[in-house]
């Protein structure tokens, strides 16, 4: 129960950075040139301008900017984000259309970063100063350094121009009509380059940050006392020091849930998956301001929702936070 | 003295300092090697590397020489990345130390901004910046500036907190020095080594969230940008895949070379931590 409670605090103390984060963004779009009537004359072939005013008095673009955003403001708390004029539909059922695909993304690129980081860190750890730490630091420090999207374009020449093993882009080949087994197969085809562009940079951190931790943690006190008890090297590692070395990496995924769904952006645009990335994307090169306000919005939702789990796990974690 | 002879000592500092060099060279010859304009047309489009005796890095899909570009793009990633880091490191500072010195109202403020900042993609918030306010090389520059600011004022303001109990504080203030002395002159000088160790992974941070803009074709068409390069790379991927690989090397080295001298630097201001 305490534990909840702890959370729900965390959670009602990210409000006033969501609300922050509304008010700026919608003042910041003010200063926008050309707002989404412009943009739908422009996509119409262009209309005279008794059109253009018509429009906006529909959308209400006609009030002052104090009314428009306490009007925006309490639309969003009815989950309401607007009508994109460029999709034609409700922005909530655009990006509903879009969100499995970059939650998919995520959630495999994490978890990806987050076992293989972890196992490569404790390597490392243990092997200090020789040569599979030396080869494992190199290769966390090259990581780091790759531009995602990089990294995406030669996997593309390597495994699927040249090898043929893999599809360049896309997310499942819909006319083969597969079911069951055989379309989970086949989706998987398509993420296992996109999972892997994106998890390269996190992989990196997580790894580096696992190899700190585990060292941070080996020369602790208690560590020593499970020594002294003959514990076998093994039991140390996986039940005191995995356990305390784990904390860090939990606080790493709070800290890059946001620089992940970033970095969706670019994968999405090399692969051409039919995610949230991808529409932020549109919806800046079509001026769709509606659509990446929604978007920027969703984000930050999941941002919070995603600090909230590290919240509970953390607690979970260490007990001597939730007491 | 003696953290420089500990950087010195240092390979991983040393190796770094070598990439970084080399890249800061590239950027100060290039109007020597390459005279002309890197984006003129120069040669029938898409020569591989080394076809041509004059273009020993090939062509791109416009005829444009490869090697002039990457030799001019290592200015504009110098000079993108020099100023992202000193704008986010400035508003980090001022955000942080404010925070940490007046503590309280102010304190909770600012923070409540920082959170703000944080909560929100880096990424996302460069594209509403740049479909706000245009894609020109000052504006994309100041935009990822402003996006990469809230670790910097996170940990200036985790510094102020422990200095301000210092006695040498509360002396200055026996003595009746202003706040901005106070701040400026006598918390500010303890509170920078971490700052600047982390001015570092902000540089590879700005080149980057550059690279990307550029890639996406969102940043200034006009500047020979290596993420540019790659962009224009990717139409024709698939049979001359050089013209992309080629700048993500001179990128990945770059990045390489901001990193390791951070670390490098790490190492010597924080000599406790040298033996991990």
């Amino acid at each position: 129960m305490k534990l909840l409670a702890l959370a729900a605090r965390r959670l009602a103390a990210s409000l006033p950075a969501l609300l922050l984060i509304l008010i700026g963004l919608f003042l910041l779009l003010q200063l926008a040139p050309g707002d989404t009537v412009d943009a739908l004359m422009a996509q119409m072939g262009g209309g005279d301008a008794a059109i253009a005013a018509d429009l906006r008095r529909f959308y209400g673009l006609d009030l002052s900017v104090t009314a428009r955003l306490g009007a925006y403001l309490w639309r969003l708390v009815t989950l309401d984000l607007g009508f994109s004029a460029i999709y034609g539909k409700p922005v909530a059922s655009v990006i509903l259309e879009r969100l499995p695909a970059t939650l998919l993304l995520m959630m495999s690129a994490l978890f990806f970063a987050f076992s293989f980081g972890m196992a490569l860190g404790v390597v490392a750890a243990r092997r200090v100063n020789q040569w599979p730490d030396t080869l494992i630091s190199t290769l966390g420090l090259i990581f780091y350094a790759t531009p995602s999207f990089w990294f995406g374009l030669m996997a593309i020449v390597v495994f699927s121009v040249y090898l043929q093993w893999l599809p360049a882009g896309g997310f499942g080949d819909v006319a083969m009509g597969y079911t069951g087994w055989a379309a989970i197969w086949d989706t998987a085809t398509y993420l296992v380059l996109p999972v892997l562009t994106l998890a390269l940079i996190f992989l990196a951190i997580a790894l580096r940050i696992m190899r700190a931790s585990m060292l941070e943690v080996q020369g602790m006190d208690f560590v020593r006392t499970a020594r002294a008890k003959g514990l076998s090297e093994t039991r140390i590692v996986a039940r005191h020091v995995l356990r305390n070395a784990l904390l860090p990496m939990v606080t790493l995924i709070g800290l890059q849930a946001g620089t992940m769904l970033g970095g969706s952006v670019v994968v999405e645009s090399v692969f051409t998956l039919p995610g949230l990335g991808r529409l932020a994307y549109e919806s800046v090169v079509q001026r769709d301001l509606n659509t990446l306000l929604g978007i920027v919005f969703v984000s930050a939702l999941l941002v919070i929702a995603v600090n909230f789990v590290v919240d509970l796990l953390y607690a979970r974690l260490d007990p001597r936070i939730a007491g | 003295m003696r953290a420089l002879r500990a950087f010195l000592h240092n390979p991983v500092a040393v190796a770094g300092a070598v990439l970084l060099g080399a890249v800061v060279l590239m950027a100060l010859v290039a109007p020597l090697v390459f005279p002309g304009d890197p984006l003129g047309l120069a040669g029938r489009p898409l020569q591989w590397p080394g076809a041509n005796p004059r273009f020993w890095l090939g062509t791109d899909p416009s005829g444009r020489d490869i090697a002039a570009q990457l030799f001019h793009g290592a200015r504009i990633s110098l000079l993108i990345g020099g100023t992202a880091t000193v704008i986010a490191v400035v508003i980090g500072i001022v955000f942080g130390a404010l925070a940490g010195f007046y503590g309280g109202v102010v304190d909770t403020v600012l923070m409540r901004v920082t959170e703000a900042f944080q909560t929100l993609p880096n990424f996302l918030l460069l594209l509403v910046l740049v479909a706000v306010f245009g894609s020109d090389l000052m504006t994309v520059v100041i935009a990822i500036g402003v996006v990469a600011w809230p670790p910097v004022a996170r940990l200036t303001r985790a510094e102020f907190l422990t200095l301000r109990e210092r006695d040498y504080v509360a002396a200055g203030r026996m003595q009746g020095l202003s706040d901005a002395h106070l701040i400026f002159r006598e918390v500010l000088p303890n509170a920078l080594p971490p700052v600047i160790v982390y001015a570092s992974v902000v540089m590879a941070v700005a080149i980057l969230l550059e690279s990307a803009l550029a890639f996406l074709q969102l940043s200034d068409p006009n500047v020979p940008s290596w993420g540019n390069l790659i962009g224009l790379g990717r139409t024709v991927l698939r049979s001359e895949w050089y013209v992309s690989a080629i700048p993500g090397v001179a990128i990945l080295l770059a990045i390489l070379g901001v990193s390791l001298v951070g670390q490098g630097l790490n190492d010597a201001l924080n000599p406790r931590l040298a033996s991990r």
